[in-house]
């Protein structure tokens, strides 16, 4: 096994190493750093040491050549004939990786019967629709959508292939990584060409939120990441005509072993918290008839949604479908406005995309207005009457 | 049934802070716990065995203290446990962990589900099921929240989605990914417990050699992805408090929403 050691000689102790390591696995032990057992010898730390006193026998690995890799590809979810959002958002960004590349943006449109959704994915950016229907292909099923995608990537090996981080995309992504033999990145949240290298570097939280994580994929094509919905911005008014490629999806019965017998929806349509433009989400504090009844007046107010951190779901205040946070929904409204929350990291993994975000919390040190633009110290019971008040007097009949 | 249950070993994540002045996480102190929704991967296996019989083995990839994990299994009723630990395991992403698990399976041998949680709250991937799945050239149905019938062969499984259910057919042997609604994991046993800690217990460990595997396939030589920067999230926030009364600070607020044309 390869290993990092320090030259002590060297080291001037400035801990750069410390921060770098991925793993936790350099210490500062009297006042000096330390290597410590779980590390992976993955040599990021000597990359930043400017004393040259980290020392390793890392055989650097061989990059294999992957010049004949080329396009930039995204899956197009859909679901009885209409497209998911995030295979338009992910064309967004397809689009601006493929202008910057100079390689072809294509979606992979996958179903039966569904060639009319073509035109929609030329004019959010695609230059190229591979098109696979087959009545099999009717309805989602792991393995068949694994292997009509992995014969496309097999004849027309893309340099990079975004699929969106939705139940059925990070059901599909992990096999169809393996089968095609490439590397995944999870429920990415940002995704940037390198400068220098070309490559795709893939941002992502980890650690429920607590870190963010930049990952590479260097060894492995096509570089496959599942996205975030509702993180990446549609790009249209393309035109909305590009080359049909229609393709066979290779697939018989005996592919598909494990099949959808039936779908039970939920006994209430479940609401869409992403969408939203505003969101009032009530804490704790707010935990009461009376709370819940003012803050959603306030939603009212500004045409808003009420949501609710999961102190207010599992006391059954709220439904489940209206909690935010690493359980619940992700939301990015232009508009948050959390009352009586206290702003627990669990809670803020699902709503640190807002736009602005305003706390109302009678504790000044909650931790909520760390994450907040404007912060008020006090009991949201004067307050939010006064905002309700201040709203409806100012611009009546105006959302906000 | 013969069952395996993979449990993987996590810090407790909603003790993880974030160290101001290095931006990194501090473990330090923090308590390793089996991953949440392992444990109810754990349950859903003990309650087939009371209903079908057979035997549960579990299984984690991990430092020599992931050997914990397992005790906790074997506390909670599991029949066995592997460890798999090795230096070179060190560093794996989802990639290289799929196929340590897959050899080390395939070694075991003689099973009819593998059941694994959904996701693993530090790495936070939901991957290494669906993987591992491909590779065994099994089925595979994630995030199970409910189970009608299970029988030699072939199985009825609820999988949670977005605003509902799905009832599925399965074909065994499969892999499944569970979601905590499935059940509620029962507590480990004290007797039990104290005799998985003993080192004659019914735990065994493997390394690189036992399962077969090259040290350059595995661990983070072995893995496609890695890791090259990590941070702390960004906030980019005015971070302004506004002062005064419920009145003056409603006043200040709502001319900042109308500045920013809110
Ligand atoms: C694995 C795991 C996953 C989790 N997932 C989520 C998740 O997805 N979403 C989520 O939200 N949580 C989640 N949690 C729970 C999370 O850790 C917190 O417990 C929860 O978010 C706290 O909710 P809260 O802010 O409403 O309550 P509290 O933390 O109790 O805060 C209440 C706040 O209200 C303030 N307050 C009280 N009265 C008033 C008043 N009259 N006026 C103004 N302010 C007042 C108090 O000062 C306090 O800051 C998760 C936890 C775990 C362990
Ligand atoms: C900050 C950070 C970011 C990362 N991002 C990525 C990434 O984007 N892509 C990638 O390929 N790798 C990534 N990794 C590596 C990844 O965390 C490891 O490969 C890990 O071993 C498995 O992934 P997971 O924790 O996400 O597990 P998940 O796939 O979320 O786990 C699902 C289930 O698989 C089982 N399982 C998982 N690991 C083990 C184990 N070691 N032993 C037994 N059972 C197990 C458990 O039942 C678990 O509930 C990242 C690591 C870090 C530190």
């Amino acid at each position: 096994m390869p290993s990092v050691w320090i030259d002590y000689d060297l080291c001037d102790g400035c801990t750069l190493c410390i921060k770098k390591c991925p793993y936790g696995a350099v210490e500062l032990q009297e006042g000096r750093p330390r290597i410590l057992d779980n590390c992976t010898c993955c040599g990021l730390c000597l990359e930043v040491c400017k004393q040259g006193a980290l020392q390793t026998d890392i055989q650097q690995r061989a990059i294999p050549d992957f010049s004949s890799w080329s396009g930039i590809w995204v899956f197009a979810e859909q679901h009885d004939g209409r497209l998911a959002d995030v295979g338009l958002e992910l064309l967004g960004k397809a689009r601006e990786i493929g202008d910057q590349r100079s390689e072809e943006v294509c979606a992979l449109l996958l179903g039966n019967g569904v060639e009319d959704l073509a035109g929609t994915l030329f004019s959010y950016g695609a230059d190229r629709v591979y098109l696979v229907q087959d009545p099999l292909l009717g309805t989602y099923s792991t393995e068949g959508y694994t292997a009509a995608l992995a014969r496309l990537v097999d004849a027309y090996q893309p340099e990079i292939l975004l699929v969106g981080a939705t139940d059925l995309g990070r059901d599909l992504a992990p096999r169809l990584a393996r089968r095609v033999g490439a590397g995944l990145t999870a429920d990415c949240t940002g995704l940037k060409i390198d400068a220098e290298e070309g490559i795709l570097l893939q941002t992502r939280p980890a650690f429920g939120g607590n870190i963010m994580a930049t990952i590479a994929n260097r060894f492995s094509r096509p570089q496959m990441a599942t996205v975030r919905p509702g993180v990446m911005e549609k790009k249209t008014g393309f035109p909305s005509e590009g080359v049909l490629c229609r393709e066979e999806a290779g697939i018989t019965e005996q592919t598909i072993r494990v099949n959808r017998l039936e779908t039970r929806a939920e006994e209430h349509e479940p609401i869409d918290l992403s969408k939203a433009r505003v969101i009032v989400t009530a804490g704790r504090g707010a935990a009461s008839k009376e709370g819940l009844a003012l803050l959603g007046e306030l939603a009212r107010a500004l045409d808003g949604e009420l949501a609710g951190t999961r102190a207010l779901i599992e006391e059954e205040w709220l439904p489940p479908d209206r909690q935010i946070g690493q359980t619940g929904q992700t939301v990015r409204p232009e508009l948050y406005i959390g009352c009586g929350v206290s702003g627990a990291v669990q809670h803020r993994a699902g709503m640190s995309g807002s736009r602005y975000v305003i706390a109302v919390n009678k504790d000044s040190r909650a931790p909520i207005f760390q994450v907040a633009d404007w912060g008020l110290v006090g009991d949201l019971f004067q307050i939010i009457p006064e905002l309700i008040n201040t709203l409806s007097d100012k611009a009546p009949g105006s959302s906000g | 049934m013969n069952i395996i249950v993979l449990v993987k070993q996590v810090p407790d994540t909603t003790e993880v802070s974030i160290d101001p002045k290095t931006g990194n996480l501090v473990r330090e102190g923090v308590e390793s716990i089996i991953n949440p929704h392992d444990r109810h991967a754990l349950e859903a296996a003990l309650q087939f065995k009371e209903q079908h019989g057979g035997s549960i083995t579990a299984i984690s990839m991990g430092p020599g203290q992931a050997v914990d994990a397992l005790s906790e299994a074997l506390g909670m009723g599991a029949d066995d446990g592997i460890l798999l630990s090795d230096p070179a395991f060190a560093g794996a992403d989802t990639w290289a962990t799929s196929y340590t698990l897959a050899r080390a399976i395939e070694k075991k041998g003689d099973y009819d589900l593998i059941l694994c949680g959904r996701q693993a709250i530090d790495g936070d991937t939901a991957q290494v099921g669906p993987q591992l799945a491909e590779l065994l050239g099994i089925a595979q149905v994630t995030s199970v929240c409910g189970v009608e019938s299970l029988e030699s062969g072939s199985s009825r499984v609820l999988k949670r989605i977005k605003g509902g259910r799905e009832l599925i057919h399965c074909p065994l042997p499969a892999l499944w990914s569970v979601v905590s609604e499935l059940n509620t994991p029962r507590y480990p046993h004290m007797e039990r417990l104290i005799r998985a800690c003993d080192p004659k217990s019914a735990i065994v460990t493997w390394n690189a050699a036992d399962i077969g595997v090259k040290t350059q396939d595995v661990g983070l030589q072995g893995s496609l992805t890695q890791v090259i920067a990590t941070f702390p999230p960004k906030t980019e926030r005015k971070g302004e408090m506004l002062e005064g009364d419920p009145r003056s600070m409603v006043s200040s607020l709502v001319a900042r929403l109308r500045e920013n044309k809110l």
